[in-house]
């Protein structure tokens, strides 16, 4: 018998073993295209991974300035979320409370939800200047429509005898949805702030390809470098971009088991 | 409250309901369940005791004949818990107390959830959430939720049948204790005659489409319940008796 594995560490290496297998594979799969389908002249368009560390983010006129642009895209896209979130909460909450409310509002979630916000990007601009308000208004845009929903279809997933027991002890539609339908609509709300929270990041960067005004951000950033066809720190921006929504989208599944973990049956 | 000479918690005269659609769930129903009675109310699935229930308390109204009910005090425990399950068991039993916006301060309403949590024999499990408890605690935790209301009269509609039957007997003799404690008037909704004649003064036994009362019988076995009476023949006999004129019911 081989010695025991601790639980704890076999259920870490369960879940991380399969996808750190295919992150190898894959980081097999582009040496060999660098190395043997791309010519030397031509490496550039995908130069390897090494290379991608060293002279993109390791490079002292590549790494700090992605940095900063990558705070900077985080910022615009956290204020941008915060908007989408009390917007969207307000909006479903309204629809939530009459019929009419929603058959009034709801058909225009789903204008926002179909209409290509990337034609909408420079008219934003033109109303509302090149800079930082008009990044985080498209960052808005774009993270609505999820919260909106999800916000809405929380709300109403409350079961009827739950609502029955509430209209027998006369509660006033205030205590209702306080204490019966914004808990029960938590779940869903934090589900849809995790796919939020990601078109948030995306908005940030698609505005910095439209406005050339205010700090830049990453998206900034990784036009410049395909400009000058710099493959190693645009590949470093790139990952960089992803990082971060991957981070935020991990950051919103560890608020949410905080939040609601504990009674939703979401636990571990 | 206006208190009658007869006490009735529910009188229910030649109520009858027709849906919208068309469908009568209940036609000709006279029901009169005083202070101090217990009445179970057995029928097939779907023969409209149920809908008595939402209409003794309020949720549903009649479409004919009259009912009157004393409304300020109903308890009412549904098939399911349906506990909060965000709220401990103990804010749980908290909640009516809440809503009723009275201002009473939080201590209080919290001592007296926790007394009526430790007379359904709860003690100990305040801090449980309801996913942590078992179908017959989480029932516990129902019952003690409308006992902070002191109730008048009190409505179960089925929340046993989902339980196992140790659980259920159990469960029965709490729920005849506390009747005998706290005197509200019960009105029992089940399809379990067993159940039925273990914990009622009265049991009803209804007929469906449309559903009607055919046959009442009064149970005489007084205050004394529990396990010994179970096994006894009187009560065998009596099971009996209401079953066949439940599958009389039931012939369709």
């Amino acid at each position: 018998m081989s010695a025991p594995i601790p639980p704890r560490l076999r259920t870490a290496l369960i879940t991380t073993a399969p996808p750190l297998a295919v992150l190898g594979g894959a980081l097999v799969g582009w040496y060999l295209i660098s190395y043997l389908g791309l010519s030397p002249e031509r490496r550039f368009l995908l130069p390897p991974p090494h290379e991608v560390v060293t002279e993109g983010f390791l490079n002292p006129a590549a790494g700090p300035a992605i940095a900063t642009a990558l705070l900077q895209t985080a910022i615009v896209a956290a204020v941008g979320l915060l908007v989408a979130f009390v917007v969207g909460v307000l909006w479903a909450v309204t629809m939530s409370q009459a019929r009419w409310a929603e058959r009034s509002l709801f058909p225009y979630a789903v204008v926002l939800q179909c209409i290509p916000i990337l034609a909408l990007v420079p008219l934003v601009g033109f109303w509302f200047g090149f800079g930082f308000s008009a990044r985080v208004i498209v960052c808005a845009l774009m993270a609505l429509f999820p919260i909106v929903s999800n916000t809405l279809f929380g709300l109403r997933s409350v079961d009827v005898r739950m609502r029955e027991l509430f209209a027998l002890q006369r509660a006033s539609r205030w205590q209702v949805l306080v204490q019966l339908e914004a808990p029960a609509a938590l779940p869903a709300v934090f589900a849809g702030l995790r796919i939020s929270a990601g078109l948030a990041v995306v908005g940030a960067i698609v505005a910095d390809f439209f406005f050339r005004q205010g700090t830049p951000g990453i998206g900034t950033v990784i036009s410049r470098y395909q400009a000058l066809a710099q493959g190693a720190p645009l590949f470093a921006a790139i990952i960089a971009a992803a990082l971060l929504g991957i981070i935020v989208f991990a950051l919103f599944g560890w608020l949410g088991r905080r939040a609601v973990g504990s009674w939703s049956g979401e636990e571990g | 409250m206006a208190t009658t000479t007869t006490e009735n918690a529910v009188d229910f005269d030649r109520v009858g309901l027709t849906f919208a659609n068309g469908t009568t769930a209940l036609t000709d129903v006279s029901l009169r369940i005083r202070k101090g009675e217990f009445v179970s109310i057995v029928g097939p699935s779907g023969c409209g005791k149920s809908t008595l229930l939402r209409i003794a308390s309020g949720l549903s109204a009649a479409t004919a004949g009259q009912c009157d009910v004393a409304r300020s005090h109903v308890g009412y425990v549904f098939q399911d818990a349906t506990l909060l399950p965000w709220r401990t068991a103990l804010r749980n039993v908290e909640l009516f107390g809440e809503l009723s916006g009275a201002r009473s301060d939080k201590a209080a309403r919290k001592a007296a959830a926790k007394r009526t949590l430790d007379e359904v024999g709860l003690a100990g499990f305040e801090d449980h959430l309801p996913h942590q408890l078992s179908g017959g605690m989480r029932m516990r935790v129902s019952l003690a939720r409308s006992l902070t209301i002191e109730p008048d009269l009190f409505l179960f509609d089925e929340p046993f049948g989902a339980l196992d039957e140790i659980t259920r007997d159990r469960l029965n003799d709490l729920v005849f204790d506390l009747f005998l404690e706290h005197g509200f008037a019960g009105m029992f909704v089940t399809h379990s005659v067993r159940e039925a004649v273990a914990m009622s003064t009265r049991v009803v036994v209804m007929t469906g489409r449309p559903g009607s009362i055919i046959e009442e019988f009064e149970v005489p076995f007084g205050e004394n319940r529990g396990p010994e009476l179970r096994e006894s023949p009187e009560f065998a006999d009596l099971v009996a008796r209401v079953g066949h004129s439940l599958r009389g019911a039931s012939v369709v």
